[in-house]
């Protein structure tokens, strides 16, 4: 027998490929994203309040109408509730104790390009697999005829590191970049779209978002221009008790295209760390969006201790007539997931669609779901929602239909499925469905069921051991919306799923 | 935990219009108790998650709202010709010359206003016992007033197979009637009984159906709930369910103001079944509201719930039914039907199907549909020479047929099936036919 390398101190035998092993130890690997990066930080004081409102402001430059916004957001939140209708069960927040501000202390004076920034962070998105060097390839796509380009944002903590592909995308009129150079380079366009879609006032979340936001991503397609490549944020919490409040604004004006992509990791710690996100998009006539996530916040140990608190609101406004957006996630992350990304069908013959799988394993608990709110008439939607739950975690599904009286002809179709592997989890539906005329119709579908036995023993009988068995049945179960992801990210997912059931059997 | 200011206001004022608690006999305890709930709880309110679609301030008022009593015309009173045991109630009042005599083979019936009295009565193990059961996880505030406040209504215990249905008629004579009644059903192991019930009651009506079916036992429950256009009412049905028993209950609603019915049915033992139907027709200022909570504690249990509304001009109907699956209650079957014809374009359907499954080996589901009456259908039939108005009502016959089939007496659904029939002829959409 010939050793002829090891892969991670695994001996690779001759005749394995190496991808075979790469993949059995990535689905054996409990949670692949769990490390650290030592960096030193930067961080502002612990706790929330006025003046650190006002910190935050100051790190970033920003001009006075926005810190304005900002207090303003915090005088509200002060003296707001935190929702408790969620099927979530977690114990109480101590909002004062974490850090609001985390930066690495290299950021301090902003480097010009990619190649002035601190090689350790640069380490960090390398060995998540994001490229930063305006590389033509991703993973998994090799030997396609056109290689793909993805632009990328990556965000640390508080702060964006750096943004690829802009000098190609401005050629284009294309602005990707950091919001808090957004403020500072195109501060008309924010100032107009900020807070148009979700406003400071919207929920909890969102208004505790809107006082300390730090870093996210701001897009603008200008009129007519179907994006020359896929743009992407990664984000990446690694500081200890830190809170991530990223905000992110796409705006897609008339006729234009784009397809937008958001991961997200974090280490694995023994505390949970909050992050609060707010994204919005404002579609405007004949313009389309794709916006795809693959939630993989660090969803705590399989006895629920640690992980990621994940609360965010995520909202897309079809402004103008013929407007699209299309979402989809893919939820294997976070200890607790309160997320609803949503659409208001304001424009005529406007569309929105909604694809999800949520997997919820050992102790995880996932409420989430979306809302499609029918204003003009012939507007469509369509919902697809697949959860899984596994071990003891709960999963619900949650969403509202509202066709308005004004909303004639619309239509809505809703499916949402759940799977329960064991008998400790739980697996929940909670639709709204508000139907205000006759001539749309809504129609709404849920099932609840076990992994099919007769389609496991089939994949047993073929000599599958029972985990692949299950990752497989599940993957089918999952199929339709793994259809509706980007190529790259689909082949991610499908990975994951069976990743996030990794221990559910047995 | 003290109420909110508006709540505790809210119920002050409406207990001021109530009578004081009387202090005699095994009821006061359950009437004391019942209160205390009440109190805990407050009245319900526009923002209480189960009443976010139906507004309960009319039945929370100190006075009802008046509501003149509808004439049939010569329209045969519902369930007429049946070998029954009538009991009849008069603005919720006990009417001894009109029922019958309240003795039959295998039931013993009590008017509650007399067994109220004794020290011990077998009705203790049941009366506001289901309902305060029922409180929780959704509280049900009207339920426990109607607790706290019914004097009057029937504790029924069925020993064995009751050879003729009860007949349950409430008449609406004053146009100011404000009634509450409570009824108490017993079914020892094995028993059966079908209880029928008819009429609008009163101005405002408030009942609630406290029911114990035992291992094996069977209970049939049909409902008619009247054709006044001005009435309100807030029922409620509270069941448990023993191994192998079986419960089915059909309601057709037509017309009235306001209807809340509640159903809060709990499976305890294995192999038990539960089918809740329900068929609701209203033509304009119409409020309906179905709110069911079955729960699945056992093993192997079946549940079916298939609700249909016909609304007009204006109508508004609201479904809110929840599947609830313990864990261990493996082998479930629940299913879940809620839909809705919306007629023109003022109407709207308001539905929240909820599912919340702690097991793994269950088959549940649950489907919601609103939409229009078809209109490749509709012109189908034209075309066949059909009018359009008599074409309309075959097909929203047809959109009711699946509830009415729950309905296990073939009789009954076929009177009921004509009775549609006759109220569609009487009602049309003033956009279309």
């Amino acid at each position: 027998m010939t050793m002829l390398e090891t892969v991670d101190g695994t001996e690779v035998r001759e005749g394995v490929d190496r991808e075979t092993i790469e993949t059995v130890q990535a689905m054996a690997g409990k949670y692949k994203y769990g490390w650290e990066t030592e960096i030193e930080m930067d961080y502002a004081p612990k706790g929330l309040s006025e003046d650190i409102v006002r910190l935050i402001s100051k790190k970033n430059n920003e001009p006075e109408w926005l810190l304005d916004w900002r207090l303003a957001a915090y005088q509200r939140w002060v003296k707001l509730e935190e929702p408790r209708w969620a099927m979530l069960n977690y114990p109480e927040i101590d909002y004062q104790d974490q850090f609001y501000y985390a930066t690495p202390k290299s950021m301090a004076k902003k480097p010009k390009s990619l190649d002035e920034v601190d090689p350790k962070l640069l380490a960090t998105y390398a060995k998540l697999g994001i490229p930063l060097k305006e590389q033509m390839l991703l993973a998994g796509v090799e030997g396609d005829a056109e290689p793909r380009k993805v632009a990328v944002d990556a965000v640390f903590d508080s702060v964006s590191v750096g943004t690829t592909f802009k000098a190609e995308l401005a050629k284009a009129g294309v602005i990707f970049c950091s919001i808090s150079e957004a403020v500072r380079e195109h501060p008309d366009l924010v100032k107009q779209y900020l807070g148009s879609v979700v406003p400071p006032s919207d929920n909890f979340f969102a208004t505790l978002n809107s006082a300390v936001f730090s870093d996210g991503s701001f897009v603008y397609i200008p009129k007519g221009t179907r994006c020359p490549m896929e743009l992407s944020t990664y984000f990446r919490i690694n500081a200890e008790n830190t809170g991530q409040f990223e905000r992110t604004l796409i705006v897609c004006d008339e006729g234009a295209y784009v397809s937008y992509l958001e991961g997200c990791t974090a280490p694995k710690r023994d505390t949970n760390q909050l992050h609060a996100a707010v994204v919005e998009i404002v579609i405007l006539k004949d313009a389309e969006v794709k916006y795809s996530t693959v939630q993989n916040w660090y969803p705590g140990d399989e006895n629920g201790v640690g992980g990621i608190y994940n609360f965010v609101t995520k909202r897309a406004d079809c402004r103008g007539d013929r407007a699209k957006v299309m979402w989809t996630q893919v939820e294997t992350g976070s200890a607790i997931t309160w997320k609803y990304p949503s659409c208001i069908l304001r424009g005529d013959d406007s569309q929105g669609e909604f694809y999800s799988i949520a997997i919820a394993n050992n102790a995880q608990q996932a409420d989430t779901g979306t809302k499609m709110v029918h204003l003009g008439k012939r507007t469509k939607s369509r919902i697809v929602s697949k959860g899984i739950s596994a071990g003891r975690a709960q999963n619900t599904y949650r969403g509202l239909v509202s066709m308005h009286p004004k909303a004639k002809d619309s239509r809505n179709y809703t499916q949402c499925d759940s799977l329960l592997i064991g008998d400790k989890c739980g697996a929940h539906t909670v639709p709204y469905i508000e139907v205000r005329n006759n001539s749309s119709r809504v129609e709404h579908e849920a099932t609840t069921s076990k992994v099919d036995d007769d389609q496991l023993f089939y994949c047993r009988s073929r000599g599958m051991d029972e985990e692949e068995a299950v990752a497989l049945v599940v993957n089918g179960f999952c199929k339709e919306v793994l259809q509706a992801l980007p190529m790259e990210f689909a082949m991610e997912a499908q990975s994951l799923v069976a990743i996030s059931l990794e221990g559910s059997v047995g | 935990m003290a109420l909110p200011k508006a709540k505790e206001d809210a119920l002050s004022a409406r207990l001021a219009g109530l009578p004081a608690l009387s202090g005699k006999g095994w009821i006061s305890a359950a009437r004391a108790e019942a209160l205390a709930r009440l109190q805990a709880m407050g009245l319900p309110a526009k923002r209480d998650e189960y009443w976010r679609y139906t507004d309960p301030a009319s039945l929370n008022a100190v006075d009802p709202a008046a509501a003149k009593s509808f004439n049939p015309g010569d329209e045969a009173p519902p369930f007429d010709g049946l070998d029954r045991l009538k009991v009849v109630f008069v603005d919720g009042v006990f009417d001894p010359q009109a029922s019958d005599d309240l003795g039959a083979e295998g039931i013993r019936i009590e008017r509650l206003a007399d067994a109220a009295a004794a020290d011990i009565h077998w009705a203790q193990g049941l009366y506001g016992v289901l309902e305060a059961a029922g409180q929780s996880p959704v509280q049900r505030p009207l339920a426990a007033l109607n607790t706290a406040f019914a004097t009057d209504g029937l504790l029924i215990h069925v020993t064995g197979n009751a050879t003729k249905p009860v007949a349950l008629i409430y008449v609406h004579n004053s146009d100011n009637s404000d009634a509450i009644l409570h009824h108490c059903v017993k079914l020892d192991p094995g028993a059966s009984l079908t209880l029928l019930e008819n009429g609008p009651a009163a101005a405002r009506f408030s009942k609630v159906l406290e029911v114990d079916v035992a291992d094996g036992a069977s209970f049939h429950h049909i409902r008619l709930q009247g054709r006044d256009h001005e009435r309100r009412a807030v029922t409620h049905l509270f069941a448990r369910l023993g191994a192998r028993s079986e419960l089915r209950s059909f309601t057709l609603t037509a017309n009235g103001r306001l209807t809340r019915n509640e159903a809060v049915v709990d499976l305890t033992g294995p192999d038990a079944r539960a089918h809740l139907a329900g068929a609701a027709v209203g033509d304009g200022d119409f409020h309906h509201d179905d709110t069911v909570f079955i729960t699945h504690g056992a093993e192997a249990c079946e549940s079916r719930q298939v609700f249909k509304k016909v609304l007009m001009n204006g109508a508004t109907g609201v479904f809110q039914g929840k599947i609830l699956v313990k864990s261990g209650a493996q082998k479930t079957d629940g299913y879940q039907i809620s839909q809705s014809l919306l007629l023109d374009e003022d109407s709207q359907f308001l539905a929240k199907p909820e599912l919340e499954i702690y097991a793994d080996d269950v088959k549940c589901s649950h489907g919601s549909t609103s939409g229009a009456i078809d209109e490749t259908a509709l012109f189908y039939l034209q075309s066949r020479g059909v009018p359009r108005r008599t074409a309309q009502a075959l097909l929203v016959l047809a959109f009711l047929a699946e509830a009415i089939q729950e309905i296990a007496d073939e009789d009954i659904a076929e009177d009921i099936r004509e009775r549609l029939e006759r109220w569609l002829a009487r009602h049309g959409s003033k956009a279309g036919a």
